[in-house]
Parts: C-alpha cells; structure tokens; sequence
C-alpha cells in the first residue's frame, strides 16, 4: 500500500508563539515521527502541545506561531516549502482533520448536507446533483441511519454523536489520505464514543488511510491505535506500542494510567500524578 | 446528617418527557450515583432536586433527625442546604467577576456574617489558598477552577451536595486531584452525595450504590460491589462496562449496526 515515502514525515518539529513579555513560549519543542497507513494515537495533558502538532501538520496554526521543523512531508511533499495555495489544496482534499467539538465546529446556519456538500465541491468539480447524491452516500457510509433526513437538519437538531458522525462524513468525502482527529469523542458518551471510533476503524481499514486520534484519553487510545505517543510539555516522552501500555517505562505514563479509577478496585485516596520538574527538560 | 428523597420524579418540557417517575433514596451521609447516556434525564434529577427543572410530579423532601422542621423544597434554607456543582468549569463560573466575588455572592443572598474569614476558609479547604482570592477564572487552569465551584458550593456549609459530571472536563491527573478533595471533604463534614457521571469506574470510585437511567428511566439499581463484580441485570448497564474497558474490534461489532 505505501509507496515509496512514507505517508507522514515530521522531523525536530518545533512551534512557539510570542509571549507577552517579548520571549517565546515552546509549546511543541522537537516533536519526530513517521506514520504510515496505520493508526496512531497521541496522547497528553492539556497544554503538552498534541493538538498544536497535528494542527501545524495540517498548517492551521496560529497566524503568530512560529513554526519550524527539519523535515514536514506529507507523502514526499516539503510542507514547509510549499505555498499557501498548495498547502490549501491539500487540506481537506488529502489531509484532513476532525475537531472536537461538533457544536462549535459545525455552521449552525447551514444544514448538514450542505456543509457536507461544500466540502465537495471545494475539491472536485462535480454537478449539485452528483455531489447530493456522494454527501448521502459519505452520510451513510460513517452509519447515520437516515441520510435523507439529517442532510436536511441543522447542527442543533442533532445530538453530539450525529453531529461528529456528519462532520466525519464531511471529512472523508474527498478521501484524503491522512486523517487527524482531535478528541474526536471527548464530547461524546462512552457507549457513542465507541460506535464512533468503530466507524472511523473501518475506514482506516477499508481505505487504507492514515489516522492521527489525538486525545488526553490514554485508554481509550491505547485500546485503538496501533502506536501511541505519549506527550508531555511539548516532547514526546514515550512511544508504546498497542496493548503494551502496561510495560510503558517514562514515569509521567505510569502515573497518568495509576491515577485513573479502575472498575472493581478500591483505592482511596486515588494516586495522583507527582510531576517531576525533569520530565520537562 | 441528613439524607434526601426524591419520589416519583417527572419532568417534561413541551410533551417531551425528560425524566419519567424516578424514584431515589439517599441516605444521611451516603453517596450515590447516577449513569447514564447523554439525554438520559441524568442530570435533569439533579436539577430538578435542587429546583431547576420544572417539576410536573412527585416530591422532594430531606431526611434526618427531627424531620418534620426541615426545611421544605423551594425555600431559601433548603437551597443552602442543597449545593450543586457544575460540569464545565470553563462555563459555570462568571468569567468577569474574581473568585472573591464569585464565593461573596452566595454569602450575600442568604446574609451570612463574617464573609471575610468564611472565605479564606473555603479557598483553604479546597485546597488553593488566599493568593487566588482576587483572580479572574481566565487565570485559573481547569482543575483550579473546578476547586472554586466546589468552594462556592461549600461556602454555605451545605448538607447534601449534587455533583454533575464533576471532573469530565478535567485531565486524568487533575480528575484524580479533585476527585479525593470531594472524598475528603464528604468525610470531613458528613456530607452527601448525588454524583451523575458517564464514567463508571469514577461513579464506583465514588458511590456505594448508583443507578443506571435510559431515556428518562431507572433501567437499573445497584451497588458498586455488584457492578465491580459484573453482577448487572441490564443491557444497556453491561454496555456501559464494556465501554469502560476501552475500545475492542470485536466487542463494538455488534454495535454499529
């Protein structure tokens, strides 16, 4: 399936932003991997710098953010060297991602098929009725029972886990190669988060398409993806591997699995997280 | 101590029915739990026992020594009685007024003395100390915040204390934090609880007994030691451990139609 690069290169990704006192604060400080048509999770803290990775792989960063890497490939294209108008022909078309939150991501003013549509029609030239026809064919596809019917409801009118399906749906119309999901079921019950991570599994399989799941949720990924990163304070201070979480090594991992209530255990007071001061050099 | 009971719960907003005859029982001192999905009626039973919800039925009323003279729903000594702490602490704490101002607004209301002193207390006890007294929420992290809502929740030396979905919006790290500060806190001052949370493992970290709601329903009651030994009835309760564990290509199969 891969060709000869792989899908993703980042090398010594480094993003800071201006601070208020004229220094520069690092949120992500030497971040590498390569990934390739598989299934990796990023895990992390609030503030460790994981969402700021995988919107720079996108090039969504903040307009202050300084952004530096050695290597930014996307399938043998520099990322760096491109254009603005190169890096936006990619995005949404081959690279894509998925955001947290569909009650502020989605428009409210427009109906889901029409966001659905838009995406489509941004990417390929395709007749209204064709591209009406493939938004209800995506709806369907990431198991929305109705497509007829919430093609033509607004965001509000449906609950989270619809509104994550459609912008999933919205997402993969132009079938990109890579996919970036940030807490894509943070929002979400656990029951619907499954459902939800069980669609985007079939997709990943079926298409053969790289997926980043960013999330603070360590098992939920660990039970999904096939390789885990484990971030903290802008490094990655782990890799693990799919169901080898109970032999991760870095303390910080240790620590977040040890502080989280386990079914049919009593421990109280819970253990919590010892931050030491060296986990951040 | 003292506990509360709720009967036959209904809550409805134009014909649509959020919560159908629930009936719960807590006892002075206990801690009980409530799961269930996203529109499960969850945290429309909290509302509605603290009076933000609309009641078309059923009743609320305390339990305790000398019950006849405690105080009855709807009225101030109830409310000071009966605390509730929000879900998102990014929303429900008022982005411009200080923490100061935040914890003096429950003292005003219901003409406490000695806001002054009851205050340092409150930020002690939650573990934050004077230096925050005089920020904004904008400068406090998420975990810090959900210590200010649960100080103002205290502030007024409540009796039962409603917790929805206290730490879903908080870290790992930060979730355990806060999760042993309302421990402590309940053993310190004999406190009750009513915890709503979609996560299992946190309701049987934190409850003896918990009940399972579905579209508004009780599907199913039981205690923490039967859940961490898999003794449900339910389904859809069976569903939700399985959810716990974490995602698993076989186990979702069924699920997604």
């Amino acid at each position: 399936m891969s060709g000869p690069h792989p899908l993703l290169v980042v090398e010594d990704l480094r993003i800071s932003f201006p601070s208020r006192d004229g220094g520069l604060a690092e949120a992500v400080r030497g971040v590498s991997f390569t990934l390739g048509r598989e299934r990796l999770g990023i895990v992390g803290e609030s503030g460790s710098g994981k969402s700021q990775t995988g919107r720079a792989i996108l090039g969504l960063s903040a307009p202050e953010a300084i952004v530096s890497a050695r290597r930014l490939a996307f399938n043998g294209v520099d990322l760096l060297r491109c254009s603005l108008q190169e890096r936006r022909a990619l995005r949404g078309a081959r690279i894509a991602m998925v955001l947290q939150d569909p009650k502020f991501s989605l428009n409210p003013v427009m109906t889901i098929g029409e966001q659905v549509v838009e995406t489509l029609r941004a990417h390929t030239r395709i007749s209204a009725r064709d591209a009406r026809v493939k938004a209800l064919a995506a709806l369907g596809a990431v198991q929305i029972d109705q497509p007829e019917r919430v093609y033509r409801l607004y965001p509000h009118e449906v609950s989270g886990g619809m509104g994550q399906r459609a912008m999933i749906a919205m997402m993969l119309i132009a079938n990109p190669e890579l996919l970036i999901a940030d807490e894509p079921t943070s929002a979400l019950d656990v029951t619907v988060q499954l459902q939800l991570l069980a669609t985007l599994d079939a997709l990943v399989l079926q298409r053969g398409m790289g997926l980043i799941l960013i999330s603070h949720d360590l098992r939920l990924v660990s039970s999904f993806c096939d390789r885990i990163l484990v971030m903290y304070a802008g490094r990655v201070v782990e890799e693990v591997a799919a169901g080898g979480l109970a032999d991760a090594k870095h303390p910080y991992t240790r620590g977040l699995l040890n502080c989280l209530p386990r079914l049919g255990e009593q421990r109280h007071p819970l253990p919590t997280l010892d931050r030491q001061p060296e986990w951040a050099l | 101590m003292i506990g509360i009971e709720a009967r036959n719960l209904r809550v409805g907003y134009d014909g649509f029915i959020a919560v159908a005859d629930t009936t719960l029982r807590v006892a002075a001192g206990e801690s009980f739990g409530i799961v269930g999905e996203s529109g499960s009626g969850k945290s429309t039973v909290l509302r509605a026992i603290c009076g933000l919800a609309p009641l078309q039925g059923g009743s609320v009323r305390l339990l305790g020594a000398g019950e006849a003279s405690l105080p009855l729903p709807g009225s101030k000594a109830f409310r000071r009685l009966v605390q509730m702490v929000f879900q998102d602490p990014y929303a429900s704490l008022h982005p411009r007024q200080t923490v100061d101002r935040i914890l003096a607004e429950p003292l005003a209301i219901h003409s406490i003395a000695d806001a002054e002193a009851r205050i340092e207390r409150a930020l002690d006890e939650v573990g934050l100390g004077t230096g925050f007294r005089f920020r904004y929420p904008h400068q406090l992290s998420g975990g810090q915040r959900q210590r200010i809502a649960i100080a103002r929740a205290l502030i007024l030396e409540p009796q039962i204390l409603l917790l929805d979905e206290p730490t879903s919006a908080l870290d790992a790290s930060v979730q355990a934090e806060v999760l042993n500060l309302l421990e402590e806190l309940r053993h310190r001052r004999g406190l009750s609880f009513i915890m709503v949370s979609h996560d299992l493992a946190v309701v049987t970290h934190m409850c003896q007994r918990l009940m399972v709601m579905q579209r508004g329903q009780t599907v199913e009651l039981l205690s923490a030691a039967d859940l961490a030994a898999s003794r449900v009835q339910d389904d859809y309760t069976r569903r939700l451990m399985l959810a716990s564990v974490g995602f698993s290509r076989e186990a979702t199969q069924g699920e997604t139609r």
